[in-house]
């Protein structure tokens, strides 16, 4: 089987890394080879954050290269677009409906982009873009920092149809690597968060190609 | 059982599971997950020590008293510690003794870009180089074996892709079983062997002739070891490789035969032109340094390397594909075309100082003020991001105070500031601060005290009254020592106090001594610092888009959509959910328009 590549491209502070690691965990439940990169360190104080996943029947290097990513699960709006130039034509792009505002657009004047100029970009760019509200969505439940793990769901969703994909996949796989990984009291919570998420998929006027 | 676990966890397993007794370390990015992850296995000593140096000299210690242990840092951390590796080096040790240096490959997180295998090679010592998280498990059993056989200190060398990336582990998860099984040594007496351990000259040129030898009988091994193999593929192409270089030869050529080094120095001469003979083609893949590829040179062979690929940043499989088509190691059709860039500029995301940093106000001030200020090691370098804009020097642990120092002696005529955070005050200050008293310098140092170590992501030091294993310990009264070195102008304020910070920066410029000024408050991201948040609103009637507040560079403050009808200027809005309530935007804003939902209610003001 191909090397499954995903990016977790966020903000510091938006659980980026957790969601990597429940990834990775899914991967490793499905019986792959699995290997996960991030740098830590100054991204972690409001910068730029992105995570490689990697799943395979054998995998060697942690990150993929640019135009090599099969799907980008992005945090924020920006950040999606900053690593867009790492997706395949064939790729999708699962990006969360969210502004978060960098300090060069407030004090260097720096624009941030419009939703069209956004959106146009990724249609140019790769087969499948979908804008979800994860934030709003985790809002909702009550515990905006679920927000990962809305996403999450959708990713799962999305994966159930992903045409190239040889491998069956279960609930169960996600939602026990994601119970396992989040503190007891909050494994409730987050379980019903990965299936706000999944939902968000089959709802189908959400959907923005 | 396969447990996933990143480079970092993985080592400080290995070294738990050699029988690894002591750990120490100074934190610093991408080394500081393997003691906190060493300090959770059952039967050891861990530390975070005041800097490397110090952490390399308890290894050592421990060493001598025939306890295996180990000592991490990153990069540049070797550089601190070089004295003691190089001293080390020359008298062995009892038991084994490995310094994992961290380096850190395009400067994720360092001031500088360096190759620590070249320190092996300096140092007369040998060098191990893990490829996965697998192998810094594994190997931390050969680099304890190989340290004690030769009885050599061992470079253990990890960079960032190796350190924090994750990958499946196979491992035993009878945690008493192996506790029970590791290797251990017995307490003995410590050594009285001056001959060996006291390098006055005379023992030392004694001593120097086995480094020599020591490292001919290092080279020798290596050509047996199994950390050093061939994986037999196409002789068209031989690529020798090593570390996280290799994950990437695998991957762009599945075909090539492969001499992978576990040990990257000394190397195995003939192992290495038994494999040139057998391929047509011979290339070396190696992140940064052509270390290997001159070594293989002088042996006479025939060899590519950095003609083909980059000598400076980290290595990913496009970089490598990429390269290899342009050299001709791999078709045209191997090339991957990237989608058209998006044609406006992104703007930049660089990682700032936190939504109520206690650092800022500083910051401000210092930019208001116009100053030179010489940085510091730590968060507070984020003080050089616009629009604080506030720091003017900054390159190695502790350099900040001599720098200014430097700086007023060389006769300059402006008024220096030099600020440094508690742990790099530890670090390396404290002898640079009473050097500027002993030479009676005139300049500031501003002591920004955040009770943490804070850029690695909360690590203790010897101002938190706490240790890595959890112990409570003294806390150093930051302000009573710089008394004691003979400071007469100290005061301690709290960071978000701005005037009060403001009047006595202004005080202590003026004056003809060394002075310091200690800005105390806990890091706003500490769990009791979190309880206290509660966020500030501004009253958009009172807001006059007069932008100052978006000059202290809270990410927390935004660009409302609503422009002042007289200025025509964005009025200021404080995202909640990112609001601490600090207070520094509230001190300075003119029109009074910042203030506590309570406050502002008070006041008669609806907040939405």
């Amino acid at each position: 089987m191909k090397t499954i590549n995903f990016l977790l491209a966020g903000v510091g502070g938006q659980g980026t890394i957790l969601a990597g690691e429940l990834l990775a965990h899914v991967g490793l439940a499905m019986g792959f080879e699995v290997k996960k990169a991030e740098v830590h360190g100054m991204s972690q104080r409001g910068g730029s954050v992105t995570s490689h996943v990697r799943w395979g029947t054998r995998v060697f290097a942690p990150v993929a290269g640019a135009g090599e990513v099969d799907f980008l699960l992005a945090f924020e709006k920006l950040e999606g677009l900053r690593n867009i130039h790492m997706l395949c034509p064939t790729a999708i792009a699962l990006i969360n409906q969210e502004n978060i505002i960098p300090i060069s657009v407030t004090s260097q004047n720096q624009v941030y982009p419009t939703d069209g100029e956004i959106q146009g970009a990724f249609a140019k760019t790769i087969q499948r873009a979908i804008f979800i509200n994860a934030s709003d969505t985790a809002k909702r439940l009550g515990v905006p920092q679920t927000m990962n793990v809305v996403l999450i769901g959708a990713l799962a969703a999305v994966l159930e149809e992903y045409p190239a994909a040889e491998f069956t996949q279960s609930d169960t796989i996600w939602v026990d690597a994601i119970t396992k990984r989040v503190p007891a009291k909050y494994a409730e919570l987050n379980k019903t968060a990965f299936f706000a998420g999944k939902s968000l998929i089959t709802l189908p006027q959400k959907e923005n190609v | 059982m396969k447990k996933i676990l990143s480079g970092n966890e993985a080592a400080a397993r290995g070294a738990w599971e050699a029988g690894a007794m002591v750990g120490a370390g100074y934190p610093g990015t991408p080394s500081t997950e393997i003691l906190e992850n060493f300090v959770k296995y059952p039967g050891v000593y861990a530390e975070w020590s005041a800097n490397e140096k110090v952490a390399a000299d308890i290894a050592i210690g421990a060493a001598y008293a025939s306890k295996r242990a180990f000592v991490t840092m990153k990069h540049v951390g070797l550089n601190v510690a070089s004295d003691s590796f190089m001293a080390v080096s020359m008298t062995g040790t009892e038991a084994g003794l490995v310094f994992i240096s961290a380096d850190d490959p395009a400067m994720h997180s360092s001031q500088n870009e360096q190759d620590n295998r070249n320190y092996a090679k300096f140092a007369r010592v040998p060098c191990l180089e893990p490829n996965d998280s697998q192998q810094a498990k594994d190997m931390m059993a050969n680099a304890f074996t190989i340290s004690e056989e030769f009885d050599t200190p061992v470079i253990y060398r990890m960079t960032t892709r190796i350190c924090h990336s994750s990958g499946v582990v196979e491992l035993s998860d009878d945690i008493d079983a192996i506790y029970e099984h590791r290797p251990q040594r017995a307490s003995v007496k410590f050594p009285r062997n001056p001959a060996k351990y006291v390098m006055i000259p005379g023992n030392a040129v004694k001593r120097r002739p086995l480094l020599e030898q020591r490292i001919q009988k290092l080279a020798a091994y290596a050509e047996t070891s199994p950390l050093n193999y061939i994986e037999k593929g196409s002789s068209a192409l031989g690529i020798i490789t090593s570390g996280i270089s290799y994950q990437y030869a695998k991957e762009v050529f599945p075909d090539a035969s492969i001499l992978h080094l576990g040990i990257t120095w000394p190397l195995p001469k003939n192992l290495i032109h038994n494999f040139a003979q057998s391929v047509q083609r011979l290339i070396v893949l190696e992140e940064l340094d052509p270390f290997i590829e001159e070594a293989v040179k002088i042996m006479g062979i025939q060899v590519e390397g950095k003609d083909i690929f980059p000598a400076i940043g980290e290595y990913n499989p496009r970089i490598i594909r990429e390269s290899a088509v342009q050299a001709g190691l791999l078709p045209p059709e191997a090339h991957i075309s990237l989608p058209p860039a998006y044609p406006e500029p992104i703007p930049a995301r660089p990682p700032v100082l936190c939504a109520g940093c206690p650092h800022r106000s500083s910051f401000y001030l210092l930019h208001k003020m116009k100053v030179p200020v010489t940085g510091d090691i730590g968060c507070y370098s984020l003080g050089v991001i616009e629009p604080l804009s506030a720091i003017h020097t900054l390159g190695s642990m502790g350099d900040g105070i001599a720098v200014a120092q430097g700086a007023v002696k060389s006769g300059s005529t402006e008024k220096y500031v030099a600020v440094i955070g508690d742990s790099t005050f530890f670090h390396s200050g404290i002898p640079a601060l009473a050097n500027a008293v002993y030479n009676q310098t005139p300049f500031v140092t501003i002591i920004m005290d955040n009770r943490i170590t804070g850029m690695t992501g909360h690590q203790d030091n010897l101002g938190t009254g706490k240790t890595l294993q959890g112990k409570t310990a003294p806390i150093i009264d930051i302000e009573a020592l710089v008394r004691a070195m003979g400071v007469q102008h100290v005061t301690t304020l709290p960071s978000f106090e701005v005037d009060k910070i403001e009047t006595t920066l202004k005080d202590y410029l003026k004056l003809d001594e060394p002075s310091v000024l200690i800005t105390l408050e806990p890091c706003a991201l500490l769990p009791d610092s979190r309880k206290r948040w509660e966020p500030l609103y501004i009253n958009a009637e009172a807001c006059n888009g007069c932008t100052l507040c978006f000059r202290v560079g809270c990410p927390a403050i935004l660009k409302s959509e609503e422009l002042d009808e007289h200025t025509q200027r964005p009025k200021a809005i404080i995202d909640p959910t990112l609001c601490t309530g600090c207070e520094v935007c509230s001190q300075i804003c003119p029109r009074d328009a910042i203030s506590f939902r309570k406050e502002h209610q008070q006041n008669g003001i609806t907040i939405q």
